[in-house]
């Protein structure tokens, strides 16, 4: 089974203001596996995603990364790991003063040292996967926020990731614009892509999700397939969380 | 301790002058507001040569320096045989300058409104010049109005240009006390001072002003802290 | 009217001679400010606490103060402290010390205007730290920074003629020579004026090519 963990996590803390934003958070991803991170806003889904990538650096715990340890305080090493680790943003976070293409390309010219007619054309590559190859030119705020996203990923692709995480890719889209975003995850996950992601979208995790982990104040509460979680009579906490997502949303 | 002396001895000379200053400030302020604001609505809602014309206006005096000016303005007086007042030629040096540049500040605060507030008012069947009068301008002034504390600021630097005519200001008062004492350093250091200080009392009460005029909901980015106080 | 000779010969050779001088005070001033008001900037964002206060107290003590006076002060006190400058040195040091103060303003001002979502953005990709502030903070401070650093330089074209006050003959000081022995203060003035209008409207043209020529859509106006 080890070789086929990619990613570990174990005993993820975080303390903010004297407050606990993440307490004791363990959590394993495997080859191919599509992890969904679900809970009300302020469980800490987006402060445990950022911890994993020390963005927002955890006060202990382990992170391993296909079996090596992350040790922190080793820029050299945090920077390689990161590189292997994607990342989506929320609000996308594109470079404000690049284009599409150039904002794929950037990390591989200047991390990967790669060329820049390479970078390029690998860039045009990630961009056409993702459905943009006429965009590439566009600079950000001449983008709509699907297209923003699906460029967002596309940077992340290009660095050939072990993993990616997803921090409520289309939670900042307007609702028309979720499902373009939405159907590139899907391909990426039918293609294989070790993922872990925090979403509202609960048809879309119910759907595709190996695992749903249920968070709840900075804890993981509940974790299982999403069949036997979300299964009726199940009487789980993510049971009844759906069930009033849902009533809302009617 | 004998340059403590001095600057206590010129003291009330100084501060005399900071009447001076303070009056040819507020003049030239007061008339840049007077022109600037019909200024900058025929330059954003004026026809074509109207706009030109402003424009030309605003060109020249963004680009000739005050000290330039203030000789231009002299040797004007003298061509046209009247009487040189180094007061009045310096206030409307200031108040054309100024007018400048607050005619610059209030046309980005119209342009920045929404387009549709004037079609709005159009639409309750308000006559344009209704329409800037009553709702375009309380508006823009507001937003104006950090903008115009930053000019203040600006223009009561650049009144201590004007003595080279011969006004009394605080600068003109301290040169001759230096030329008398050649205690410069001690002297000029007082003024410098007193300038710091004029520039914090006036900028603390455009503050206390913007926030009484404020409305919710309007903030224009640059606080007046931002500006003349570093 | 217009007396041709005396402009040939008396005004325009003496303005020229002026303007070479204003020239070399302003492209070193210009720069050398420039220069200390990025160190200044990045200083006032992201130093230690105390170099913080001391470059904020700094700058608003120069903000708050004219700049004849600076002038005033800085020309009479470097003799004090045993350094003796022409007129024109005195000039330019005092021209640089308030430039980089302002510029710094507007450099301060870009840096802590780059979002948080920028910075985890690259880190996120494996950028280092300085591979984040060279291809990422850079290029958007230095956009964001160009018009007010460019203003400034326009300001600092029309406030070198203030070293006219130290006796420094530059472009302002040779026309009032002039202007003083003719006593022909209006034509000397307006041809005066001319000059500067010159040096700021093809400084600002210049600028304004340059800020064209690095535009980005969209970028800059939220």
């Amino acid at each position: 089974m080890d070789q086929h963990t990619v990613l570990r996590v174990e005993g993820i803390c975080k303390k903010l203001d004297g407050k606990t934003i993440l307490d004791n958070c363990s959590l394993t991803v495997n080859r191919g596996e599509l992890k969904v991170l679900i809970g009300p806003s302020g469980a800490g889904k987006s402060t445990l995603l950022q911890s994993i990538n020390c963005l927002i650096p955890p006060d202990s715990g382990e992170i391993y990364l296909e079996g090596c340890q992350l040790d922190r305080t080793d820029k050299v090493a945090l920077c390689a790991f990161r590189t292997q680790v994607g990342m989506i943003f929320q609000d996308f976070n594109l470079f404000d003063h690049l284009t599409a293409e150039a904002n794929v390309a950037i990390a591989l010219r200047k991390v990967r040292g790669m060329k820049a007619d390479e970078a390029r054309s690998r860039a045009q590559e990630e961009l056409a996967r993702v459905g943009l190859a006429r965009r590439t030119q566009l600079y950000p705020a001449q983008l709509s926020g699907g297209q923003k996203q699906r460029v967002a990923i596309a940077r992340a692709l290009a660095m050939d990731p072990k993993v990616i995480l997803l921090d409520e890719p289309t939670s900042a889209l307007d609702p028309e614009l979720v499902g373009e975003v939405l159907a590139v995850i899907r391909d990426l996950a039918s293609g294989g892509m070790t993922m872990v992601m925090a979403t509202h979208q609960m048809d879309f995790a119910r759907a595709l999700a190996t695992e749903i982990l249920f968070m709840e104040r900075g804890r993981i509460i509940e974790q299982g397939a999403p069949n036997v979680l979300l299964a009726e009579g199940s009487g789980t906490r993510t049971r009844d969380f759906c069930q009033r997502l849902l009533e809302m949303g009617a | 301790m004998h340059s403590l002396q001095v600057v206590y001895d010129a003291l009330p000379s100084i501060l005399a002058g900071s009447l001076v200053t303070v009056s040819n400030v507020a003049l030239s302020l007061f008339m840049g507001l007077l022109l600037g604001v019909p200024m900058a609505v025929s330059q954003v809602y004026g026809g074509a040569w109207l706009r030109r014309l402003v424009a030309l206006y605003v060109w020249f005096f963004r680009g000739v320096p005050i000290l330039v000016l203030l000789f231009l303005c002299y040797g004007l007086f003298i061509s046209m045989g009247l009487a040189v007042n180094p007061f009045f030629i310096s206030c409307i040096v200031l108040g054309c300058t100024s007018t400048a540049y607050q005619s610059q500040i209030f046309r980005g605060a119209i342009e920045s409104l929404p387009r549709g507030q004037l079609n709005a008012a159009r639409a309750l069947g308000m006559r344009d010049n209704m329409a800037i009068r009553a709702i375009i301008l309380p508006q823009a002034l507001r937003l104006s109005l950090p903008g115009w504390a930053n000019e203040f600021s600006i223009l009561l630097k650049d009144s201590a240009i004007c003595f080279v005519l011969g006004t009394q200001d605080i600068m003109a008062r301290t040169s001759f006390a230096a030329a008398r004492t050649h205690e410069h350093l001690a002297l000029y250091a007082a003024a410098g001072v007193l300038y710091f200080v004029l520039t914090l009392v006036v900028l603390k009460l455009l503050r206390r002003l913007e926030q009484k005029v404020h409305v919710p909901g309007y903030s224009s980015g640059i606080g007046v802290e931002s500006m003349g106080m570093g | 009217m217009l007396d041709t000779t005396f402009f040939a010969n008396d005004l325009l050779p003496a303005l020229n001679r002026g303007l070479l001088v204003s020239l070399a005070l302003i492209i070193p001033s210009a720069s050398l400010g420039f220069v200390g008001g990025v160190l200044l900037g990045c200083a006032r964002a992201f130093g230690p606490r105390w170099l913080r206060r001391l470059g904020d107290a700094y700058t608003a003590i120069i903000r708050g103060v004219p700049l004849a006076v600076q002038l005033m002060m800085i020309y009479y006190a470097l003799p004090k402290c045993g350094i003796f400058f022409p007129p024109f040195g005195a000039a330019m040091t005092s021209f640089v010390l308030c430039t980089a103060a302002y510029q710094s303003e507007y450099v301060r001002g870009a840096l802590l205007s780059i979002r948080q979502g920028q910075i985890r953005a690259a880190q996120a990709l494996g950028f280092s730290t300085v591979q984040t502030i060279a291809w990422i903070v850079i290029p958007q401070a230095a956009r964001r920074a160009l018009p007010g650093c460019g203003n400034e330089i326009v300001y600092l074209i029309k406030y070198s003629s203030l070293a006219y006050l130290v006796t420094c003959m530059e472009l302002m000081g040779e026309g009032k020579v002039v202007a003083s022995d003719t006593f022909r203060f209006t034509e000397v003035f307006l041809a005066v004026g001319a000059y500067y209008l010159a040096m700021v409207t093809l400084a600002s043209l210049l600028l304004h090519r340059l800020e064209e020529r690095f535009a980005i859509p969209g970028f800059g106006m939220r």
